[in-house]
Formats: C-alpha cells, sequence, structure tokens
C-alpha cells in the first residue's frame, strides 16, 4: 500500500495514554479487558476513543481477566485481530488461557504493565507477573521507556501475525515507572501506523460456516507433542520476523530496535545486563563511570521471548565479567534474567566471563544512581579477585543485608 | 430397574418437529460417549432449528467435549470452539463480539448465532461467573445447560447441581454419611435474576418440547439460557437403555418441571397427568439406593420438591 506519511505528533503522555494511542491506531476488531492498577488508564482511555466513535473495535468489558483472555482468545478464533492489557494479579489470572491462546496460535496482543504479584498485595513495579509466564509460550518484549513501549506496540500485530509465528505476544512497560510517567514522545500519524501495521489475515475463522473447523480439541499422547513442537517452531522462527519488523520500522520511522540493546559495550570489561526502565539509570551511570577511566558497558533485553542465546552470547564475548541484575526473584534459584545469560555465555562463549547476579527493584523499590555504582563496584572487585565469592546472589537495598 | 417406569407421554409431532427431521444434522456419529448417553439428542438438533441462520458452538470441557473431538477426530459438522473448563461463556462472548465489529464494519453480512453448551460442573459451578457476565453484557448467544448433577467426566463428583442424597464419589455413603447433604443450587432461577430474555427448563426425553424450545432460545435476539436435564447412565447408575425413561420420570416427580419464562413471563409447560412420588424416581436409581435406609431424607427431598412446583404456579399465575 503506497502511503505518504503524515506528521507525526510530539506529545508528552504517560506509558499506559501511549499504548492506548497505539491502540486507537491498530483499531483492532475486538477488545476484551478488566482494569487493574497500573494498566488501567489504558483501559480508560480506550473506552473513551470507543465512546466517541474513533474506532470499530467491539469492546467486551469483562467481569475478570481470565474471561478478557477467553473472549480474546474466541475472538481471535472467530477472524479477528484482539487486544487487550492487564497487570500483575491480572494476568496470574489470565494464566491458564495463555498457553490455550499460544498453543492455538491464537496472535493475540497484550500490553502488559508489569507489577509485582501479591503475596503481600502490592502495586508496584517488577517482572515477576511476565517473568513467571515466560514458559507460557507468549512472545515477550520489554520496553526501557514510553517511546519504546509505544513502539513496540505497533510493531507488535506483525510479529504476532506473521505466518512463521502465529503466536501471542506481551508487550511489557515498568509499572508506574513507564505507565504514569509523562516523557515527551512522538506518537506517529494514524495513517502511517495504520499502514505499517497492514490487514489482518483471519486463519481459519471459526465464523466461517462454509468451511466448518472445530478449535480446541482433545489431544492426547498421539498428537500432542507435535502441536508444542510447532509452538517452539514459531518461536524459533520470531527471532528472524522480530529483526526484519523491527528493519522495516527502522526505515519508516527512524528508531532502529533490535532483539537487544548495547550501550558502549564494544571495549568493555564490565557489562551489566537488564531489562527494563533501569535501563536509562544505568547508562548515566557508565558515562559517569567512563569519564573516570572505568570500561563499563550495558546490555539491555528486548526480546525476553525467544531469548536470542546465539547473538547475545556474541555481543558478550569480549566481557570480563557480567552482571545481571533480575526484577524478580525465583525462589531457591537464581533470577530468570541470570539463568538465560548463563545458558547464552556458557554454550555460545569461547571465554569464561564472571557472572554475577543481583536482584533488585521488588515491589517497586526503588533503584538509585548511587546503588548500580555500587554494583559496577562490587563486579570490579570480583574482577580483580577473579572470582565472585561471597557476592553472588545479593539483593539490592534491602534491609537486614 | 430396566423396565418401564411410566407410560409413553410425548406429544404428537407438530409441523416443526416435521422439519426437525428433514434438516441436516450437525454432530456425526462415531464419538466416543458412553452407550445410552442422551447428550447428542440436543447437539443433532442445534442446526435444525431454522434455515434462517447459521450456528457456531462452543463448549465447556466436560463429557461432551472429550467425547466430540479428540484430535484428529470431531463429530461437529459445523464451526466450534472450546477452550477451558470455566469460560465457555466468555469464550463464546469474544466470538460474538467479534461477529458484531466484522458485521459492523461490513465485512460479514451472513446472519450467524452463538450456542454454548456445558454440564452441570462447567454451568452451576466453575462456570458460573463467566456465564454471569456474558448474560448480564447481553451477548446474542445461548447457553445450553445439559445437567446430570454431577461432574460425570472425572468420575462422578458431586456439583452443587447434584440432587439431595445422591452418592457421587466426593459425596460416598458411609457410616456418617447418607451422601450429598442439602438442596441443590437452583441455577435456573439465577438465570431468571439475569433478566435474561428466554428462560427455560427443558428434558431431553420431550423431543418436541425441547426442539421448540432451542428454536425459541437460539431464535431469540439477546441471550438466552436452557437447562436441560439430561440423565447420566454411570453417574446415576441406571440402565443403558433408561437414559429417556429416568428424564421422563424426573419430570413427572416434578423434580424437573418443564417451563418457560418469556421477558419475565412464567408458563408450565407440562403438568403431569399424575406426579409420581419423588421416591419412585429416586429408587430407580442406583445413586439413591441407600435412601431406603433414610425415609427421612425422602421426604425433605418430597417436601423440597413441592414447595418448588408452589413456587412455579405461584409465579405463573402472578405473571399471567
Amino acid at each position: 500500500m503506497k502511503h505518504v506519511a503524515g506528521k507525526p505528533k510530539i506529545l508528552p503522555i504517560t506509558g499506559a495514554g501511549a499504548m492506548a494511542q497505539a491502540m486507537r491506531q491498530i483499531n483492532p476488531d475486538v477488545v476484551a479487558a478488566f482494569p487493574i492498577t497500573p494498566s488501567t488508564q489504558i483501559v480508560e482511555d480506550f473506552s473513551q476513543f470507543v465512546a466517541d466513535g474513533k474506532v470499530d473495535t467491539e469492546f467486551v468489558t469483562v467481569e475478570s481477566e481470565h474471561s478478557a483472555m477467553s473472549a480474546c482468545i474466541g475472538a481471535s478464533a472467530a477472524g479477528g485481530r484482539v487486544m487487550t492489557a492487564t497487570s500483575s494479579a491480572g494476568m496470574a489470572y489470565m494464566w491458564e488461557l495463555l498457553y490455550v491462546a499460544a498453543s492455538m496460535r491464537q496472535p493475540v496482543l497484550m500490553s502488559l504493565v508489569n507489577r509485582a504479584l501479591t503475596g503481600p498485595i502490592n502495586i508496584h513495579c517488577d517482572h515477576s507477573d511476565s517473568m513467571g509466564a515466560r514458559d507460557s509460550g507468549w512472545l515477550q518484549i520489554y520496553s526501557e521507556n514510553n517511546q519504546e513501549a509505544y513502539d513496540n506496540l505497533v510493531m507488535a500485530a506483525r510479529i504476532a501475525e506473521h505466518d512463521d509465528v502465529r503466536l501471542p505476544i506481551m508487550i511489557c512497560q515498568d509499572g508506574f515507572i513507564i505507565s504514569h510517567s509523562i516523557q515527551t514522545m512522538q506518537i506517529e500519524d494514524d495513517a502511517a501506523v495504520k499502514a505499517f501495521v497492514g490487514a489482518h489475515k483471519p486463519y481459519h475463522p471459526i465464523l466461517d460456516t462454509k468451511n466448518p473447523v472445530t478449535w480446541g480439541a482433545l489431544d492426547l499422547q498421539d498428537y500432542y507433542i507435535e502441536h508444542k513442537r510447532g509452538q517452539e517452531q514459531g518461536m524459533k522462527n520470531a527471532l528472524r520476523v522480530i529483526e526484519e519488523v523491527s528493519v522495516d520500522f527502522a526505515k519508516k520511522f527512524g528508531r532502529k530496535y533490535n532483539l537487544f540493546e548495547t550501550y558502549r559495550i564494544e571495549d568493555a570489561e564490565i557489562v551489566m545486563v537488564a531489562i527494563g526502565s533501569a535501563a536509562g539509570e544505568i547508562k548515566e551511570v557508565i558515562d559517569e563511570l567512563r569519564t573516570k577511566g572505568e570500561k563499563v558497558g550495558l546490555l539491555k533485553i528486548r526480546s525476553f521471548r525467544p531469548f536470542p542465546y546465539a547473538q547475545i552470547a556474541k555481543a558478550l564475548s569480549h566481557a570480563q565479567i557480567i552482571t545481571v541484575l533480575d526484577r524478580s526473584a525465583s525462589f531457591g534459584a537464581h533470577g530468570p534474567l541470570f539463568v538465560e545469560i548463563t545458558t547464552s555465555v556458557y554454550n555460545y562463549c569461547d571465554n569464561r566471563p564472571l557472572l554475577l547476579s543481583h536482584t533488585y527493584g521488588l515491589g517497586g523499590r526503588e533503584l538509585s544512581m548511587q546503588m548500580i555504582e555500587h554494583v559496577f563496584a562490587e563486579s570490579r572487585i570480583c574482577l580483580d579477585k577473579g572470582e565472585v565469592n561471597g557476592r553472588q546472589g545479593m539483593w539490592l537495598n534491602v534491609r537486614g543485608d | 430397574m430396566n423396565k418401564p417406569l411410566t407410560p409413553p407421554t410425548l406429544a404428537p409431532l407438530g409441523p416443526e418437529t416435521q422439519l426437525m427431521c428433514e434438516r441436516p444434522g450437525t454432530f456425526s456419529g462415531g464419538h466416543r460417549m458412553c452407550a445410552g448417553c442422551p447428550t447428542g439428542i440436543f447437539t443433532k438438533m442445534l442446526t435444525r432449528v431454522s434455515d434462517e441462520y447459521e450456528i457456531v458452538a462452543g463448549n465447556a470441557t466436560g463429557c461432551l467435549e472429550v467425547a466430540s473431538s479428540i484430535f484428529p477426530y470431531s463429530s461437529w459438522q459445523i464451526p466450534w470452539i472450546h477452550t477451558a473448563f470455566e469460560n465457555a461463556s466468555a469464550m463464546m462472548s469474544g466470538v460474538e463480539a467479534c461477529y458484531k465489529s466484522l458485521v459492523r464494519q461490513g465485512k460479514m453480512t451472513k446472519k450467524l448465532k452463538f450456542v454454548v453448551m456445558g454440564g452441570d460442573g462447567g454451568t452451576y459451578d466453575i462456570g458460573l461467573q463467566s456465564l454471569s457476565g456474558a448474560m448480564e453484557r447481553g451477548h446474542d448467544l445461548t447457553y445450553i445447560c445439559y445437567d446430570n448433577g454431577a461432574y460425570m467426566n472425572t468420575g462422578v463428583q458431586r456439583s452443587s447441581a447434584t440432587p439431595m442424597g445422591a452418592a457421587t464419589t466426593t459425596t460416598p455413603v458411609g457410616s456418617e454419611s447418607y451422601g450429598r447433604k442439602g438442596n441443590r443450587k437452583d441455577l435456573t432461577k439465577i438465570m431468571l435474576a439475569h433478566n435474561v430474555g428466554y428462560v427455560a427448563q427443558a428434558s431431553i426425553h420431550d423431543i418436541p418440547d425441547l426442539f421448540r424450545k432451542m428454536k425459541k432460545a437460539i431464535d431469540f435476539n439477546g441471550p438466552s439460557f436452557i437447562n436441560l436435564l439430561s440423565p447420566c447412565i454411570p453417574g446415576w447408575k441406571i440402565g443403558a437403555d433408561m437414559a429417556v425413561e429416568s428424564a421422563r420420570l424426573g419430570v413427572d416427580c416434578n423434580f424437573w418441571p418443564l417451563f418457560e419464562v418469556e421477558e419475565g413471563k412464567f408458563t408450565i409447560n407440562y403438568r403431569p397427568a399424575k406426579v409420581f412420588p419423588v421416591s419412585d424416581w429416586v429408587f430407580s436409581q442406583g445413586r439413591f439406593k441407600h435412601l431406603k435406609k433414610h425415609p427421612e431424607v425422602v421426604q425433605a427431598f418430597q417436601a423440597q420438591m413441592d414447595k418448588q412446583w408452589a413456587w412455579l404456579e405461584m409465579e405463573e399465575a402472578r405473571t399471567a
């Protein structure tokens, strides 16, 4: 489709507001969602777009997140482009259906605002909601700030609905830190986004009564594993598709993305690995330390599922120590990001850098620049000693530690 | 236990029922339902109710679902979807919402109707919330609950629809137990409390009545609900040839009155010429046989049935 791009708008807007704008531009056939802090503004803003006739969407105001995901799967199987938004306990309540969406290869688009899981109840940011769902078969893309969250959602449909992928996708942003913070960012022209996203292609839609299909059959030991293997292939293919769509996005809108982002990493001895909004502060600390001669850098994850093991290992191949910051805990084990980075380095790097694991920020506990400096200093000590003993698996900024 | 209990009380076939016999069916043979299971009776009617629209169907997890769709086989000759146990109404809300959206956008013109099916476990219990949500939101869909009074698919565990005194694998009979205690949930009343435009109780033994109700429910523009008595051979511990007879006696003893409520107006569709005592129905089934030693439970059961019928008569008079 030929399109002359209109002018983008530079707007001060919250991360949640930006997601609602992307949803309006994508104009899905169906949205089914239930309000939960801190994702609520997405649903509220979108409801206004529905009320004002700015979208064609049928908005299903479900009575729970479990029903939200159920309705999304139904609508997607019916042949529609389908979106939802949620957080924390809301996604936990969808849990069973997350797996169903992935196994039925329904490319549902979710805007997830990361929030701590209850126990004790807490409304602030950490990644325990999405990290717990990392085996559910959903693509997971993380964002550092409002602009990235918006851009990622604009790219989401092209990735998830690609014939070689056909998997649901969650675009993650940090609760409150991104969702409720106003940043000045670029909202692209409506028609340009529409042209970029493209039309939705239904796949064996259940509304096609001429070609009746059975969706969701009982799948026993003679076929189940082949279908699961198919899901894995979709995930593998997604690595390529995410890169292709990101390249096309850069051509259209100028902002470049990849499976992950590196910052001043080329000659770095110490590389920090992190996800989400923490990357902004880490970059600032890196700039400061670089003026003092410290060779430090950052690798920021964008695609956590699929996880680009080989590509990341290549980027980390010169590091002498890799310090991983996890914003979720796997009790009795290392954090999920640390585990993936270790897997990546062990399998794909010739050298054996030291690997240091830190847990931070659970339930919204702040990550200050001083703390990041402290972690870099700890990493330097480990590197000088040639071992991480006594410093492995620390929790940052915790009383009594 | 296997001899016929009551004389047949079927109405003569009406013109609609004739049509039912002529239209093509929905549901092919070869499924894995138990011998004598009556569930296929209503599933076969789905495409026969009208020529004016086509049906898209969905199921909660349960006997009907697992027995009809073992990959790579399916008994469904119409579009059919299943995702989980407790969410069938929400799932179909999404299907219906997508249809509405596509029609509004001019991407679809044909007339479709949506039907959800679930057992009492998936409807009275684990699926009640999603059913309530779908009914309250007003989707154009029909929910058919085939009530066999327990979680039969997992091996006869009690549900909130299990009748008083019934032995199930989670309410077994023992020195301290006569089976399920207390009264069953009245889901039909709960649906009425949602102000659903068409609510009916039907039984698989009365095919003309069931067919008429299914047509009315599916024709209805908006949410509609049918609670369908559907005996379970192993769960009720009855002979494989006894499903229809057991359902008939359930109606004739007023355990399962046949009635419908259209926009709030009650109509009792069938008044037994002779109301059998509930003990006749109870003692025709193995799941109640221990109640011989507990006449007080049978008495309480009977009292509850009398109360239920009196309420129904009152409502019919009130809304006449």
